[in-house]
């Protein structure tokens, strides 16, 4: 694998871009990019490792998600394609362009191999996470047509049909799937948009999801941020910091299924599309919006008392029921009502303009990390969808599921233990 | 969708109280005479003032205890609420903004939810912000709950007669006369649903859409006889057989038996709990019925629509009176605003009922909607109105 050319992006920001700078400093941090906030940490993330970035990644600001379809039957294909994929993933990671050219430094013939919008912004911290979906192994119609049918896991099945699922399935599934995440819009849509264009002939975008705002925390540096319903969200969630928990909660581990070792040191990813009814939502009183949620708005502290990472008491009375309501989101999703079972969010805010009656057409692309979906997401959200005192306030329009594969090695190509 | 508030059986008034940590405490202004901050621990009640001035006042309550507390303003005979705060938990913080004329009060911190509570005087004095206290308050307030319950009886009442007909008819296979008493029986459901709501599990039983059945469950009720009664859309569908068709139409008809024991057993109403059943019943207009979603079968949605008018409309006419004693503003907007989407609907009235849903056209949902939106946003308001919460 090349080193990437001295790129014209990255002269822009004043250094050389560097790969696989494990947690170092990779780039210099922005020049005051207006839409970036500078924080800590490095201004660029390692594409490399143990485990694929944009997991327990600290939750960058925006986020381009995008399902495809593998349009070809070819093995060979989908592997050069992974393969590319690969390259110009380490590439724009490392804040250089999408193919190994450029987008100016080329032949004034040709199109550029770059698309060219993310020239002179920065790494951005952009992370790409790459998932692969139940038909990829077997096609609705049960074909194996990469020869991997033996090797999908048990549990890699697609989500059953939950109460109150009105799926779009233009918004559903996937035989693959590319998580972009970065501190600038700009430099997700333009990953997700030249990933697209290398793909064209193998993949087919089957559909994709813009996000802003995280809105959890995937680190203890992090403050907890706020949904479109304006409270903090994901208080309880799997933090970086906590290796044993992740251990336990989120890496497949060797042994775990052994039609699928290939995943071991990957994950699982649930995608859902929750669309809010935001309008209905702002018309409910202050309590009652408390009530549903389970925290006050102001800190996100539990309704039993104390600060926003007090353990909630689910069994202090209150006046008529319990002070934390037995349909408030925060007993049905907390891990004491489901087995110990924690998850990892990574959901983002979306708008997507507004719908025909001139509602926003808004809500929360949530997205979560798990060792075992079917003991650790479909119970849960079995749970959230029956009882949730929040579900009147909220439609899920989309849903897939992907196997995240572990992270690579210099050299090798992203799901590369899948084909070997 | 189960309204949060409304069959409340115990009169008492409910508060929306600002819960906030005390690390960040909503600004108690000292400077303002009608600002009071009261800090309540396991053992005390700390009121920063003993008199205000006639108006609209504001208790900032902390819970610097351990135990659950709650914040009471009670009128001179130390018995009848005028404003409280409940289930403040340790370290939270919530506030009571309430209209008070001039007289003498109690307050009362109650640390644990039990008992008395801590009491302590507390003085309103006269001033140019004189709120109006109505002679019959009370007697609007009861005349309010009877006449509302009294409609509620009535229509749960049509509501059992109107689906034993429309069962019978189901169950010999009389598909065209049951199709045509759909909508009609199931309109005295929809004007009382918050009602039936608050009965928790009879409403999934009765009520549940197909996309709301989780897989592995159960479906039954009006929207599993409805796919049977109109399965043109229904891609492969498989006509339920004459046992079947009983085994649905007599377990509605059990249910609906329940609900209308229920409604005449042992039911009173609060203004606050009508109210929020108006709020509920809109709510129900915009996320179902404007956007079709209700009937995706029969296409009656609105029949539905205005039923949950109907209902709207008999409950805040019910407190109009009431309301008009505090915010004439928000009655007159609130009339005005039943009335335009009233034409709207009007409009698409036809010989037998109304126009279906599927051929009403984009430019019409729009407007329906819209004015579902004008009315419900200040209907929001309609309960803190009629508790005199400013």
């Amino acid at each position: 694998m090349k080193q990437p050319a001295l790129s014209r992006r990255a002269l822009l920001t004043g250094s050389a871009a560097a790969v696989g700078v494990v947690g170092g400093l990779a780039a210099a941090q922005a020049a005051g990019s207006a839409d970036t906030p500078v924080a800590s940490g490095p201004a660029a993330y390692a594409f490399h490792g143990d485990h694929q970035a944009g997991i327990v990644t600290p939750a960058q600001d925006r986020l381009h998600f995008a399902a495809f379809d593998v349009i070809t039957d070819s093995r060979e294909a989908l592997i050069a394609l992974l393969v590319e994929w690969t390259e110009a993933a380490e590439r724009m990671t490392a804040g250089g362009s999408a193919g190994p050219i450029g987008p100016t430094e080329g032949d004034a013939d040709l199109p550029p191999d770059d698309t060219g919008e993310a020239i002179g912004l920065p790494a951005s911290r952009l992370t790409l996470t790459f998932g692969f979906g139940p038909t990829l192994f077997r096609t609705a119609e049960g074909e194996d047509r990469f020869g991997i049918a033996d090797r999908q896991p048990t549990v890699l099945q697609p989500l059953p049909h939950f109460p109150a699922d009105a799926l779009d399935p233009e918004r559903s599934g996937g035989d693959l799937c590319i998580q972009a995440c970065a501190d600038d819009p700009q430099v997700a849509v333009h990953a997700i948009r030249n990933l697209a264009r290398i793909g064209f002939g193998t993949v087919a975008v089957r559909w994709s999801q813009l996000g802003f705002g995280r809105t959890s925390s995937t680190s203890t540096s992090q403050e907890t941020p706020r949904n479109l319903f304006g409270f903090k969200d994901g208080t309880a969630n799997l933090k970086a910091e906590e290796s044993d928990a992740l251990a336990e909660h989120l890496w497949v581990a060797r042994g775990d299924d052994p039609r699928a070792d290939w995943l071991a040191g990957g994950s699982y990813l649930a995608a859902r599309r929750i669309n809010m009814r935001i309008e209905t939502w702002d018309r409910q009183s202050l309590q009652d919006q408390q009530d549903i949620i389970g925290r006050t708005k102001q800190t996100g502290a539990p309704l039993s008392g104390g600060e926003e990472f007090s353990e909630p008491d689910f069994t202090m009375p209150g006046r008529g029921g319990p002070i934390i309501p037995v349909d408030a989101h925060v007993r049905l999703v907390h891990p004491s009502t489901n087995g110990g079972s924690r998850i990892l969010r990574r959901g983002y805010n979306f708008v997507d303009g507004s719908d025909d009656l001139g509602g926003l057409d808004a809500g929360l692309f949530f997205i979560a990390y798990v060792r075992d979906p079917q003991e650790q997401f479909v119970p849960m959200q079995t749970r959230m969808a029956r009882s949730d005192a929040m579900m009147e306030y909220l439609k899920f329009t989309g849903s897939a599921l992907f196997a995240v594969p572990p992270g690579t090695s210099p050299g090798e190509y992203v799901g590369q233990s899948l084909f070997a | 969708m189960p309204n949060r508030k409304l069959a409340v059986l115990v009169p008492i008034l409910v508060a929306a109280p600002l819960l906030a940590s005390c690390t960040e405490n909503a600004k108690s202004d000292d400077s303002d005479p009608r600002s009071i901050t009261v800090v309540s621990s396991d053992d005390g009640c700390d009121v920063s003032k003993v008199e205000a001035p006639a108006g609209t006042l504001t208790f900032d309550v902390t819970n610097s205890g351990q135990k659950v507390t709650e914040f009471y303003l009670l009128a001179e005979d130390g018995l009848r609420i005028i404003g409280e705060v409940e289930n403040i938990g340790a370290n939270l913080n919530s506030r009571l903004t309430v209209a008070v004329p001039e007289g003498d009060y109690v307050t009362a911190c109650k640390p644990g939810m039990k008992g008395d509570g801590i009491r302590a005087d507390f003085s309103v004095t006269s001033s140019d912000e004189e709120v109006e206290v109505s002679e019959d308050e009370q007697a609007m307030i009861d005349r309010a709950n009877a006449n509302y319950l009294a409609y509620v009886q009535d229509q749960s009442d049509q509501l059992l007669t109107k689906t034993t007909e429309f069962v019978n008819l189901y169950k010999t296979g009389k598909d065209d006369e049951a199709r045509a008493l759909y909508a009609d029986a199931r309109v005295h459901w929809e004007r009382i649903e918050p009602v039936a709501e608050s009965f928790g599990n009879l409403d999934p039983l009765m009520d549940l859409r197909e996309a709301d059945v989780a897989e592995g469950d159960d479906w039954t009720g009006w929207h599993r006889i409805e796919k049977d009664l109109w399965p043109e859309e229904a891609k492969g569908y498989k006509a339920l057989t004459p046992k079947q068709r009983m085994f649905f139409a007599d377990d509605l008809l059990k249910n609906t038996k329940k609900l209308d024991q229920q409604v005449d057993g042992d039911l009173s109403f609060t203004v606050d709990g009508i109210a929020n059943g108006a709020t509920g019943l809109l709510e129900e207009v915009a996320s179902g019925k404007v956007t079709g979603e209700e009937e995706i079968w029969s296409h009656t949605d609105l029949w539905d629509f205005q039923a949950n008018v109907d209902g709207a409309r008999v409950a805040f006419e019910g407190v109009k009176a009431l309301l008009e004693t505090k915010d004439p503003e928000l009655a007159e907007t609130l009339t005005a605003r039943f009335a335009d989407l009233q034409e709207l609907l009007d409009a698409q009235k036809t010989d037998d009922g109304f126009t279906y849903y599927d051929e009403l056209t984009p430019a019409e949902v729009k407007q329906l909607s819209n004015a579902v939106n004008a009315l419900a946003e200040p209907l929001s308001r309609l309960t803190g109105a009629l508790l005199d919460r400013a």
